[in-house]
């Protein structure tokens, strides 16, 4: 186990271990569950088998967050510097990338080679899908950083989920106005998932491109340069994934459209269940408050942290976007979602469940504190969730 | 010419190199940039929120 130690002028010696060091090559190899359903498969002959990776993901890491529950521990301030400078770590998400250009090959060459029944070719499509939405998170990690290189990366494995546009939109997009109304990767109070989707797809397509155009039109560019940082991405997908229905025929067209979808799902619920309600305050000239820890809902559940490379320690990431996972911190008194992140993406399938978990929790948040006026409430709703929660009069003193 | 640094992430905005991945050319004052810049790499910092390192203390 490595030793970090630093001599701080007032604190004297600081000696720290990571015990999370070789636990992140779960982040790593953990895309390789793609596999387990097709090795089942063809040891026993069920195609029942290739719900594997989808039971694994949702059901076994929701289970083992509850199981090993949260983990607080945070590396010292003074250690941070020398964490972010360590090369394995800035590594395991670079070599990530492969991983999920592998995935996406074995297991279309699994679809191409052999004949499944529809709910078989299905579930294989979804466990490649749910994996490539693994591939965002990679991207998430690798994307916010000011390499050229982890930059190029982020886009080459967007390309697996024909999402080229994400890294753009997100870091210029989303952080910038998380937790307003003018975001639609932030979900609002009374706003269910599908609704939500259907706001968050286009709306985030469409301002990553004009994002990107606005850039291109600096540089006295065309949006159609070959510079355009989304474009370059969905040339890779394009070639990637025409090279597949080349190589195993049409039954690629419903894989692939299926993979590609359920990706994107992933990112959506992500997106739902990070800022549901939350909302920043505005200034005097209209623009909002800088982005507080309290603006994000936070996870620090152990288990599904070391699948996703600490994302759910979401509340530092928003607050300072350019940390590296391993140095992300956990907070006192952070708005707390019950279980990890997958644990919640089955909760948000089913919106009356979601409300009924997460409504109560967003009202009692310190500084809502039952102030609907705090909350980033979906307009159609507006008037019904002023009626169910109160007219805006705090519900209790703290 | 100056530099302007991003207080949360470190960007370091100078005037004489400008920011050529953003389309702002060598020599663009920082007050040229438009209104609604945001810090490049981070994003959540804007403008007014840059430190200008020739002055001590004011942003």
């Amino acid at each position: 186990m490595k030793t970090f130690t630093v001599q701080d002028p007032n604190k004297g010696q600081i000696v720290y271990q990571d015990r999370k060091r070789y636990l992140w090559l779960a982040s790593l190899f953990y895309p390789m569950a793609a596999f387990s359903g097709i090795a089942l498969y063809l040891a026993f002959g069920s195609e029942a088998w290739l719900a594997m990776p989808l039971l694994m993901t949702y059901g076994g890491a929701s289970f083992f967050d509850w199981w090993f529950g949260e983990d607080k521990i945070n590396p010292p301030e003074e250690i941070v510097a020398a964490l972010e400078e360590d090369t394995y770590y800035r590594w395991l998400p670079l070599l990530t990338v492969p991983m999920h250009i592998v995935v996406l090959l074995v297991m279309a060459a699994f679809v191409g080679t052999h004949s499944l029944s529809i709910p078989g070719l299905v579930m294989v499509a979804l466990s490649a899908g749910l994996v490539s939405g693994l591939g965002i998170n990679t991207a998430h990690e690798l994307g916010h950083k000011k390499t050229k290189f982890e930059r190029w990366m982020a886009r080459i494995v967007l390309a697996v989920p024909a999402y080229g546009h994400f890294c753009v939109e997100h870091n210029r997009g989303h952080h910038r106005h998380v937790a307003t109304p003018n975001d639609p990767a932030s979900s609002r109070l009374g706003e269910n998932i599908y609704r939500f989707a259907l706001r968050e797809i286009p709306g985030c397509f469409k301002r990553g491109w004009a994002v990107e155009a606005e850039r291109l039109q600096r540089l006295g560019k065309s949006t159609w340069h070959y510079e355009n940082e989304v474009l370059q991405s969905y040339a890779l997908t394009a070639a990637l994934q025409i090279a597949l229905i080349a190589a195993f025929g049409w039954i690629m067209l419903p894989f692939l459209a299926i993979h590609n979808f359920f990706a994107w799902w992933q990112l959506t619920s992500a997106n739902y269940i990070e800022h549901y309600g939350l909302l920043r305050k505005q200034n005097a000239n209209g623009s909002y408050e800088h982005c507080q820890p309290w603006h994000s809902w936070n996870a620090d559940y152990f288990a599904s942290n070391m699948l996703l490379y600490q994302l759910e320690r979401h509340s530092d990431h928003h607050a300072h976007p350019t940390r590296r996972y391993q140095s992300l911190r956990s907070f006192p008194d952070l708005p707390t979602l019950p279980n990890g992140y997958f644990g919640m993406y089955m909760v948000a399938l089913i919106p009356p469940l979601w409300y009924f978990v997460m409504d109560k929790r967003l009202l009692a948040l310190p500084h809502i504190n039952g102030d609907l006026s705090r909350v980033n409430i979906d307009p159609a709703r507006r008037t019904e969730m002023l009626e169910r929660y109160g007219s805006g009069a705090p519900l209790q003193a703290a | 010419m100056g530099t302007y640094l991003c207080p949360d992430c470190g960007y370091r905005y100078d005037e004489a190199k400008g920011d050529a991945h953003e389309g702002y050319p060598p020599a663009t004052k920082f007050a040229d940039l438009p209104d609604d810049f945001v810090c490049p790499d981070c994003a959540v910092r804007a403008k007014d929120d840059f430190i200008n390192e020739s002055t001590s203390d004011s942003k």
